[in-house]
């Protein structure tokens, strides 16, 4: 489980003292599958920083599995069983995919082992384990290998930031069946940012983040009506005004 | 002859893990300690100063040639002349390099000096090592001068390769190139402590629809130097690219100097060139995979200079 209590994440802009993320309480418990969502700018990717321990927290602590994490690096988490999938994947030079999922398992893979994690995220996987981790590839082709690097961890423990961020609606229906897909496969928790209708609709918990805190938590069915409630009044307004 | 600190030289330079097939010159600390000629490819001890004259009969084809360079002894400084003639059409692979293993206190300098003359239609696919070990005071030197003259319609495509162990190095290297003629450069390099490498190209694009690629990627640690420049001229209609890539470490410096010269309004020319330290968020990466920040660095590096 991991227990996010009252952390503060702030940064000085122009002299001013602005929390990114403010107060913020958060329990994730073990196998669930959920999702974060709520407005840009909210802090919702900080979050999966902070989670990471890609960026420090100001106050506050975060417990995993009833360990302090709060001090803890980004490899000392990994270690323990975190992982995270950038929304912007990084490029390489010279780094492989294969070599990529090679460091991902912690151990040698051979190449029908990593072509079996390119497979589960819709990637023909003759055509990829070779290519280099760079521009060559599309934008869509590196969000699915940066999923496959943290499906290869096998952590209990997987964020992923925007899955769907600078990806066409085509690969997009295939993106969502790689979901529903890790959700039947994994057995530990995945906490997904999303603002994605059909990836908040198979979402076990809902999360609402907002203004640096938690606006609203709840069970899929009890929150997803009321996200969806809100969208369709705003749109019913548009349509008022056309 | 051998023994085994210049076998083990010989695997780092050459790849070699046992006598090559095809044919192959060896030289150690001075002296030729092995010779293989073919009946296409011939190797002739020059007369009047050291060295070998390379001669590949017109059209032989997938042959190679190995000619390492070991020096295990310190204190050795040699200058050796090597002319390689390639004949028309032939299509070849050399491999090159050179160890020094240095234990004394007396520096250790090897400075090659490689003349290709690559016939018609020719293809040649050249790769040069270099590799430093042994922790004496004395310094381990490598002074390459390489010089092609590239007829019609030739290929060439060199693999010059410097990783570890070498403290002063000035590569100096010049090309000429005739109509449909092409030259591709890679060189990768890495300098640690207070190693210095400098690299000079200066290729002449003589020929109608000639070209050049020269590609540099280099990794300076500690306090080490690096000074890459590439030069490429173009007298005709013609097209040169010259890239250098570069990672800054800890203390080192890095120098990047392009210098195109048109002389033609055809003469496509461009340089390209980035210096920089490791990115931070392949580093984040990495250690997001599980990886300490050192062995972070180390991946990113080796597969920069793969």
């Amino acid at each position: 489980m991991l227990e996010i209590k009252d952390i503060t994440y702030q940064v000085e802009e122009n002299n001013k003292k602005i929390n990114i993320i403010d107060h913020l309480n958060l329990n994730i418990e073990d196998g669930k599958f959920v999702v974060i969502t709520g407005p840009n700018g909210g802090g919702k990717s900080t979050l999966a920083k902070l989670i990471m321990g890609v960026n420090k927290i100001t106050t506050g602590k975060m417990i995993f599995d009833g360990e302090d994490i709060t001090e803890k690096g980004i490899t000392e988490r990994a270690n323990l069983g975190i992982s995270y999938a950038f929304q912007q994947p990084v490029h390489f030079k010279g780094i492989k995919v294969i070599d990529l999922l090679r460091i991902a398992a912690g151990e040698k893979l051979s190449v029908s082992a990593a072509c079996e994690y390119l497979s589960k995220v819709g990637l023909c996987a003759k055509d990829y384990v070779n290519r280099e981790v760079n521009a060559s590839l599309s934008g869509g082709e590196l969000k699915r290998i940066e999923i496959a690097t943290v499906l290869a961890r096998q952590t209990k423990f997987a964020v992923f930031d925007e899955p769907e961020a600078g990806i066409d609606l085509w690969s997009f229906q295939n993106l969502i069946r790689v979901f529903e897909n890790i959700r039947e496969s994994i057995n530990g928790t995945i906490l997904i940012i999303s603002h994605q209708e059909r990836i908040l609709s198979i979402a076990d918990e809902i999360v609402v983040i907002e203004d640096g805190h938690v606006k609203k938590q709840g069970s899929r069915d009890e929150i997803l009506p009321e996200i969806l409630g809100t969208s369709a009044a705003a749109k019913a307004a548009c349509d008022r005004l056309m | 002859m051998i023994d085994e600190i210049q076998k083990h030289i010989l695997e780092e330079v050459a790849d070699l893990h046992k006598v090559p097939d095809g044919a192959y010159n060896i030289r150690a600390n001075g002296e030729s300690a092995g010779r293989n000629t073919t009946a296409n490819i011939d190797i002739i001890t020059k007369k009047d100063k050291s060295g070998i004259d390379i001669h590949i009969k017109p059209g032989t084809k997938n042959e190679s040639v190995h000619i390492p360079v070991v020096l295990s002894e310190s204190g050795i400084k040699e200058t050796v002349y090597n002319d390689f003639f390639i004949g028309e059409g032939a299509d070849v692979t050399i491999v090159a390099g050179c160890g020094i293993h240095n234990c004394g206190n007396q520096d250790s300098e090897h400075d090659g000096v490689h003349r290709f003359y690559v016939g018609k239609n020719a293809k040649v696919r050249y790769v040069e090592k270099h590799y430093g070990q042994g922790d004496g005071l004395g310094k381990k030197i490598l002074n390459p001068l390489t010089e092609v003259y590239q007829e019609a319609g030739s290929y060439v495509d060199m693999e010059m390769v410097q990783i570890k162990g070498v403290d002063s190095t000035i590569r100096t290297t010049k090309a000429e190139l005739a109509k449909d003629a092409t030259l591709i450069v890679h060189e990768r390099l890495m300098t640690h402590g207070k190693q210095h490498a400098t690299s000079v190209y200066t290729v002449e694009l003589n020929g109608e629809n000639s070209s050049t690629d020269i590609i540099s990627r280099s990794v300076a640690k500690n306090d080490s130097e690096q000074i890459f420049e590439a030069g490429i001229v173009g007298n005709t209609v013609c097209s040169g690219h010259a890239e250098c890539d570069a990672i800054i470490m800890d203390k080192a410096h890095v120098v990047a100097i392009p210098k195109l010269d048109a002389k033609n309004v055809d003469a496509a020319l461009i340089h390209e060139a980035a210096i920089g330290k490791i990115a931070g968020d392949q580093l984040i990466k990495l250690m997001s995979l599980g990886l300490t920040e050192e062995e972070a660095e180390e991946q990113i590096i080796s597969g920069f200079l793969k």
